[in-house]
């Protein structure tokens, strides 16, 4: 497998807090990797790098192209798809006008041709399509930021805490949904999440950060067995 | 199971959406307000007749408070050079018709100019300071108008120039009810300018961008909107409602000259606050409105001359948000997070 993302010696900052201190990390093409860490670590700010949503140095490649100067809508039209923490959704809108915004990069809309393909993942969308998506509840709209995310058909999809603030019901189908995405469509999926279980689950490769740094990385399963994730992450 | 249990929440979100929709006042305001109208213009003919004038002259508050309204969407300051905006590309239509141009060519090609012009000015002047300060937009805005001011005055001269109308001084009888073409041709045109630009924004993709960008700029991004370009739309597009208030608004005055949409940026001014700022139905409801409440006191309150209409105006703004402080069509958002 050959990287679709490729980071190297990744520096962030927000004005003059460093937050990122060198982070590298590979994302195989069809692969789920996660990212995992406390609070403060960097992992927000390790997909804003890579969407250039905030102030960074150092060497980003997506598929052999670098990132570099690109701005955030650039990037997103190379097909990279970010969720941002808090869902990225506009509340203001419909649910169908949100998936339109999904569409909006793709020539035509990929909206009107194939509509059974987003709804067989989220059949609810149809009979929502007008309602306003801020009245939606903290799931669905989640499921809608993931939804509009797959209309965007992107090569890399980036979820930043899919889990937080959601019944574990809800966390458990959107985990689902994530798995069914990558294994049928062939999607590859960048997951920052706190949840270290369930992302430890779900993907194939995992990076602990630590203050801005990668402390860790490995198989899944290799660091699910580590002394000190269990302890620090697991929590057993 | 989590199906299940979002649908009833569903229903009752709509089942208080619905209790909600039947004590809702405005919509019961505004219905009460259309009845009257239309009782009235049954029993007398200058009722009728004062109603309908009122309605075009709210047809041009409308056209400019939505322009204010897509400004602040977008950027969030009110475009204090609006009016002058308008009034200058008022002056491209004279010169125009001037140099030969039937009045509807020189109508489209002004539009066209507006565009230009509202696109440059988010550009080169608005860009440039979008995410330092709102009141450094504000400050701008102002300087504008006096720039526009000015230029206009070196240009064309200060004094007053005629410009002709684009309707006939034909009078139509409808049901005993003598209504001008002019009056008839406002509200038309007004009308189809704003159906167009809803249009635009409810069933376009550069429409869907564009209010995408104006509600959350940094999440369209995300989705590839190219926001900065979407901004400098919005202004055109801003400019181009301008330019049809000062094109429709014109011949109601008679007379051409560089102050003459100050007054009317006032009336638009109040009409945008008194819709809610932040709703174009709003906008346009408040400027038709005021146009018609304007014309009916004028008509029936004997010491509201027309020189005290604009304080009257202000007065009558200053009541309505004292009892509804974000305008008729602002609302608290329901928001679930």
């Amino acid at each position: 497998m050959t990287a679709l993302l490729e980071l190297r010696d990744v520096e962030a900052r927000y004005g003059p807090v460093q937050v990122l201190r060198g982070v590298s990390l590979e994302v195989p093409e069809g692969s789920v990797v996660a990212v995992l860490g406390a609070n403060g670590a960097g992992k927000t700010t390790t997909l804003r790098a890579i969407s250039n949503t905030v102030r960074r140095s150092g060497e980003l490649l997506f598929a052999g192209e670098p990132l570099g100067h690109r701005g955030p809508e650039a990037i997103a039209r190379l097909g990279v798809a970010h969720v941002p923490e808090g869902r990225g959704t506009f509340a203001e809108l419909t649910v169908w006008e949100n998936l339109r915004l999904g569409a909006y990069t793709r020539p035509g809309s990929s909206l009107r041709s194939d509509p059974g393909r987003v709804l067989s993942y989220f059949p609810w969308l149809e009979d929502r399509r007008n309602q306003e998506a801020g009245t939606l509840s903290g799931g669905e709209q989640q499921m809608l930021a993931l939804a509009r995310a797959f209309v965007q058909r992107p090569r890399l999809l980036m979820l930043d805490e899919p889990s937080l603030g959601l019944a574990p019901v809800l966390v458990t189908e959107i985990f689902r949904i994530i798995r069914e995405l990558n294994e049928q469509e062939g999607l590859t999926v960048l997951v920052v999440e706190q949840n270290a279980h369930l992302a430890l689950q779900l993907a194939q490769t995992a990076y602990v950060l630590e203050v801005g740094r990668v402390a860790l990385s490995g198989p899944s399963e290799e660091l699910a067995a580590h002394e000190s994730v269990r302890r620090s992450y697991l929590g057993y | 199971m989590a199906a299940a249990e979002t649908r009833t929440g569903t229903q009752l979100r709509n089942g208080a959406a619905s209790l909600r929709g039947l004590v809702r006042p405005i919509p019961l305001l505004l219905a009460g307000a259309v009845v009257f109208l239309a009782l009235g213009s049954t029993f007398s003919t200058i009722f009728a007749q004062q109603t309908v004038a009122g309605l075009a002259q709210g047809a041009v508050y409308s056209s400019l408070a939505l322009a204010l309204v897509l400004i602040y969407r977008a950027t969030e300051v009110i475009n204090f050079a609006q009016g002058e905006m308008a009034m200058a590309t008022t002056y491209v239509a004279y010169q125009l018709i001037l140099w030969g141009l039937p009045y509807w060519g020189a109508f489209f090609v002004t539009l066209a100019v507006a565009f230009v012009f509202g696109t440059v000015v988010q550009l080169a002047l608005i860009r440039p300071v979008q995410h330092k300060s709102v009141i450094a937009i504000v400050i701008i805005t102002v300087g504008l108008f006096i720039l526009i001011d000015g230029l206009v005055a070196w240009k064309w001269g200060a004094d007053i120039k005629f410009m002709p109308s684009p309707f006939g001084q034909t009078v139509y009888h409808v049901g005993g009810v003598p209504v001008a073409q002019e009056d008839l041709g406002t509200l038309l045109v007004v009308v189809i300018s704003v159906v167009l630009l809803w249009g635009l924004f409810r069933f376009t993709k550069l429409g869907l961008g564009m209010r995408a960008a104006a509600l959350r700029p940094d999440a369209a991004r995300l989705v590839g909107v190219r926001v900065d370009r979407m901004l400098a739309v919005g202004w055109g597009l801003a400019a181009v409602l301008g330019a049809v208030a000062g094109l429709m608004a014109e011949p109601a005055a008679f007379v051409l000259q560089p102050s003459f949409m100050q007054p009317i940026l006032l009336y638009a001014f109040s009409a945008a606050v008194l819709g809610g700022l932040e709703s174009p139905i709003g906008a346009v409801v408040g400027g038709l409105a005021l146009g018609v409440f304007l014309n009916l006191v004028g008509q029936y309150v004997p010491f509201v001359t027309s020189e005290i209409r604009l304080p009257f105006a202000f007065l009558v703004l200053l009541v309505v948000l004292l009892i509804k402080p974000s305008g008729l069509f602002g609302r608290a958002r329901v928001r679930r997070v």
